[in-house]
C-alpha cells in the first residue's frame, strides 16, 4: 500500500487532492466519479463519510452529505467503496469525517477495518489533539498513519504539539470558517504555511475555500505539499445531477486544470 | 484548555481545531470572572432588579390535594421573559462583556432562548444573531416577532432536519469564521466544555433559592426535585442545590412524545446510547451507524436528540433518575395546573407536573415533592388549542 510519504517523495510537485462524499450522488456514480478524478491526476484522494450533523461543512458539502445518505451510504458500503478504489488503483487515501460514526462502530475496528480497505490515514474532524488519546494508539496499532488539522488560530506551541502526533500530513486550514469555495484566497494562508514549516518538517497540506486553479497555484507557490479542493469539485457534482456524462467530463476537465496549474513550471 | 470538562466519561470538548481557542478564552474568562466581587455584584442586581429573582416557592395546595401529597412549585415562570432561560442569558451575557465581545449569537427551538438572548443584547447594546431552524421560525412566529423587537436578526436555518439541531450546526459554523469578536451565547447545560458548567452555573440560583426556602418555609429538604429535561439546563439549575443531599431524590422528566416505541419522542436519556454530538459524549438518540435521528415532541423547548453530558453522568451514577410523560399525560396535567392553581404551565415544564401526578397513590402523603416551573406557557395556548379546543 502506497504511503503519504512514498507520494509526496516521488512527486516533487505539490500533490492534487480532491475531496468527495463517498457515494454523492449515489454509489455507482461516485465510484465513476472518483476514478475518473484519478484518471485525471489525483495523487491523493480524500473521502468523506456523510453524516447527519456535520458541523464543520458549508452548504455544499452538506448538500452532497444528504444526497449520499439519501442513496443508502453507510459505513458498510463506504467500506466496500474504499476497497473498489483501491483495486483500480494503488493511490492514498485519507478519510475525512465526524467522532460520532468512528465511535458508534468501535474506534479500533473501524480503523483496523478501514486501513484494511485501503485508507491511510481518518481525520476526525471533531477530535482535536486535547483528545488524541482516544485514537492515536489504535491508529497505530491499525497501521495507519495520523493527519490532524492547524488553523489560522492555532498558536506555535500547539502547532508543535499537533506536529509531534502527526505522521501523515498536517491538514492546514487556510482560513477561518467552515469548508465551501471561496472568491479569494485568505491572506492568512501564506504566513500560515511558512509559520508551520518553520516548525515542522511533515507535509503540509492546505484545503477549506481553495476553488480554482488560481487560488491551487498561489497555495502550490506558497510552499504546500499538497492543495485539497473540496466544494468547487463537489458542486460540479450538484450542478450537473441530470447529465452524468456532463458530471464527469466536468470534473475530470476540473482536475486537470488544478494539476496543470500547479505544476512545478506553472506557478 | 485547563480542564477536560468530564462529568465521568461524558462531556468533553469535541469540536473542530478552530474553535479550540474560542473554547479556552470562554473557559479563561469564566474561571477568572464567577467569583469575581464586582461580576458577582453586579449579576446579582441583574438578577434581582432586571430578571426578578429570588422567584417564589408556592405550595400548591389544590394540586397538593389531587395528588394526595404536598407538592411545591419553583416559580421560575414568573421570571421576565417567562422562563428560566433569563438567568443563563445575563450569566454569559454578562461574562461577553468582561470578554469585550461586540456581537452575540444563539440557536433556538421553541424561541425562549433565542428570545432570552435578543433581551440580555439589547440590554447590553450587543448585535445579536438568533439561528433558529426554518420549521420552528414559522411554528414560533410570536416569539420570533419578540426577538426582531429586541433588534435581534433571526436567521431561519434550512439544513437537515430544520429545527433545533440544525440551528445548533448553524450556529457553530457561523461562530467558527467569526471567533474572533463573537460570544456564542449557549443555551442549555450541553455542547462543548466550558459550557455545560458554565450554564449550570448560571442556573444554580434556582437550587440555591429552592433549598433554602424549603428550610425556612417547610422547615426540611424535600423528599424529591422533579424537573424536565430536553437539554437539561432548568434540571441541572435545580439539582445543583440539592446534589449533595443524598435524602433527596432527583428526578428528570424526558419528552416521550407519541411513546417512546415510536419514533416521535425525544427521551435521549431513557432509550439513547452513548455518542458525540455538538461537542460532548453524552446519550443521544441515533442509529446503529451514528446518524442522528430527529425528535418530535409536543413542547418544543425538549425537542432535541441529545441532553447536556452532566445529566448523562447523574443517570450512570444512579444519582438521578430519568423518566419520561408521553403528550397526552402533558396536555392533562397543563390542564390539571390551570384549573386547580390558575397557572398556566410551559408544556416543558408540564413533562414534570404529569409525571408528579402519575405518582397519585404511590407515595406517602407525608411526601413534599418541588416540581421546577421553569416556564409558564402563554406560548404554548395555541398547540394546546389545537389538541384541546377550550369548549
Amino acid at each position: 500500500m502506497k504511503t503519504y510519504a512514498q507520494t509526496f517523495k516521488e512527486l516533487k510537485r505539490s500533490a492534487i487532492i480532491p475531496f468527495f462524499v463517498i457515494g454523492d450522488p449515489d454509489y455507482d456514480t461516485s465510484l465513476s466519479i472518483v476514478k475518473t478524478a484519478i484518471d485525471a491526476g489525483a495523487d491523493i484522494l480524500e473521502l468523506g463519510i456523510a453524516f447527519s450533523d456535520p458541523i464543520a461543512d458549508g452548504p455544499t458539502i452538506q448538500k452532497a452529505d444528504i444526497r449520499a445518505l439519501a442513496a443508502g451510504m453507510n459505513i458498510k458500503r463506504a467500506l466496500q467503496f474504499v476497497r473498489e478504489i483501491k483495486n483500480y488503483k494503488d493511490i492514498p487515501i485519507g478519510l475525512l469525517m465526524y467522532y460520532n460514526l468512528v465511535y458508534q462502530y468501535g474506534v479500533e475496528k473501524f480503523f483496523n477495518d478501514f486501513h484494511a480497505a485501503g485508507v491511510n490515514s481518518v481525520l476526525i474532524a471533531d477530535l482535536s489533539i486535547d483528545d488524541a488519546d482516544e485514537v492515536l494508539a489504535p491508529a497505530k496499532k491499525a497501521g495507519l498513519e495520523t493527519v490532524f488539522m492547524v488553523t489560522p488560530v492555532t498558536n506555535d506551541e500547539r502547532i508543535k504539539l499537533i506536529a509531534s502526533h502527526t505522521t501523515g500530513f498536517i491538514y492546514t486550514v487556510s482560513t477561518l470558517g467552515v469548508t465551501g469555495a471561496r472568491q479569494t484566497l485568505s491572506n492568512m494562508v501564506k504566513p500560515l504555511i511558512k509559520t508551520i514549516k518553520s516548525i515542522t518538517d511533515i507535509p503540509v497540506c492546505v484545503g477549506f475555500g481553495i476553488s480554482n486553479p488560481k487560488q491551487a497555484a498561489e497555495v502550490a507557490s506558497a510552499g504546500a505539499d499538497g492543495v485539497i479542493i473540496g466544494s468547487a469539485i463537489v458542486k460540479i457534482i450538484e450542478d450537473n445531477l441530470a447529465d452524468k456524462k456532463q458530471m464527469l467530463d466536468n470534473v475530470k476537465n476540473f482536475v486537470a486544470a488544478i494539476k496543470n496549474a500547479t505544476a512545478p513550471n506553472n506557478i | 484548555m485547563k480542564e477536560k470538562g468530564r462529568f465521568g466519561q461524558f462531556g468533553g470538548f469535541y469540536v473542530p481545531e478552530v474553535l479550540i481557542p474560542a473554547l479556552e478564552e470562554i473557559e479563561q474568562a469564566f474561571y477568572k470572572f464567577y467569583k469575581d466581587p464586582r461580576f458577582v455584584a453586579e449579576l446579582n442586581e441583574l438578577y434581582k432588579n432586571y430578571a426578578g429573582r429570588p422567584t417564589p416557592l408556592y405550595h400548591a395546595k389544590r394540586l397538593s390535594e389531587h395528588c394526595g401529597f404536598s407538592v411545591y412549585l419553583k416559580r421560575e415562570d414568573l421570571l421576565h421573559g417567562g422562563a428560566h432561560k433569563v438567568n443563563n442569558c445575563l450569566g454569559q451575557g454578562l461574562l461577553a462583556q468582561y470578554m469585550g465581545k461586540t456581537r452575540l449569537i444563539a440557536e433556538t427551538g421553541a424561541g425562549q432562548h433565542g428570545l432570552a438572548t435578543a433581551m440580555i443584547g439589547a440590554l447590553f447594546g450587543m448585535e445579536t444573531k438568533i439561528f433558529m431552524g426554518s420549521i420552528d421560525v414559522e411554528r414560533q412566529n410570536v416569539n420570533v416577532h419578540k426577538m426582531k423587537l429586541c433588534g435581534a436578526e433571526v436567521i431561519p436555518v434550512k439544513g437537515g432536519t430544520c429545527t433545533l439541531k440544525d440551528a445548533i450546526n448553524d450556529a457553530l459554523r457561523y461562530w467558527t469564521a467569526h471567533v474572533q469578536d463573537t460570544f456564542y451565547l449557549f443555551g442549555t447545560a450541553g455542547g462543548p466544555h466550558p459550557y455545560p458548567t458554565v450554564v449550570k452555573h448560571f442556573q444554580s440560583p434556582i437550587g440555591t433559592e429552592a433549598r433554602r426556602q424549603c428550610l425556612e418555609q417547610i422547615g426540611r429538604l424535600p423528599d424529591m426535585v422533579i424537573a424536565c429535561v430536553g437539554g437539561g439546563s432548568n434540571a441541572i439549575g435545580i439539582f445543583s442545590g440539592f446534589i449533595d443531599d443524598k435524602s433527596v431524590k432527583l428526578i428528570g422528566v424526558e419528552g416521550a412524545g407519541r411513546g417512546v416505541n415510536t419514533t416521535h419522542h425525544c427521551a435521549t436519556l431513557n432509550v439513547g446510547t452513548v455518542g458525540v454530538l455538538h461537542g460532548a459524549r453524552t446519550y443521544l438518540l441515533q442509529d446503529a451507524d451514528g446518524q442522528i435521528h430527529e425528535t418530535e415532541c409536543i413542547s418544543a423547548g425538549l425537542d432535541y436528540p441529545g441532553v447536556g453530558p452532566e445529566h448523562a453522568f447523574l443517570k450512570e451514577s444512579g444519582r438521578a433518575e430519568y423518566v419520561c410523560a408521553d403528550d397526552k399525560q402533558v396536555l392533562d396535567a397543563f390542564e390539571l395546573v390551570c384549573k386547580k392553581e390558575g397557572i398556566l404551565p410551559a408544556l416543558e415544564s408540564s413533562h414534570a407536573i404529569a409525571w408528579l401526578v402519575g405518582q397519585k397513590g404511590k407515595l406517602p402523603p407525608e411526601t413534599i415533592a418541588v416540581v421546577n416551573l421553569s416556564g409558564r406557557g402563554d406560548k404554548d395556548v395555541g398547540i394546546v388549542e389545537k389538541h384541546r379546543p377550550v369548549k
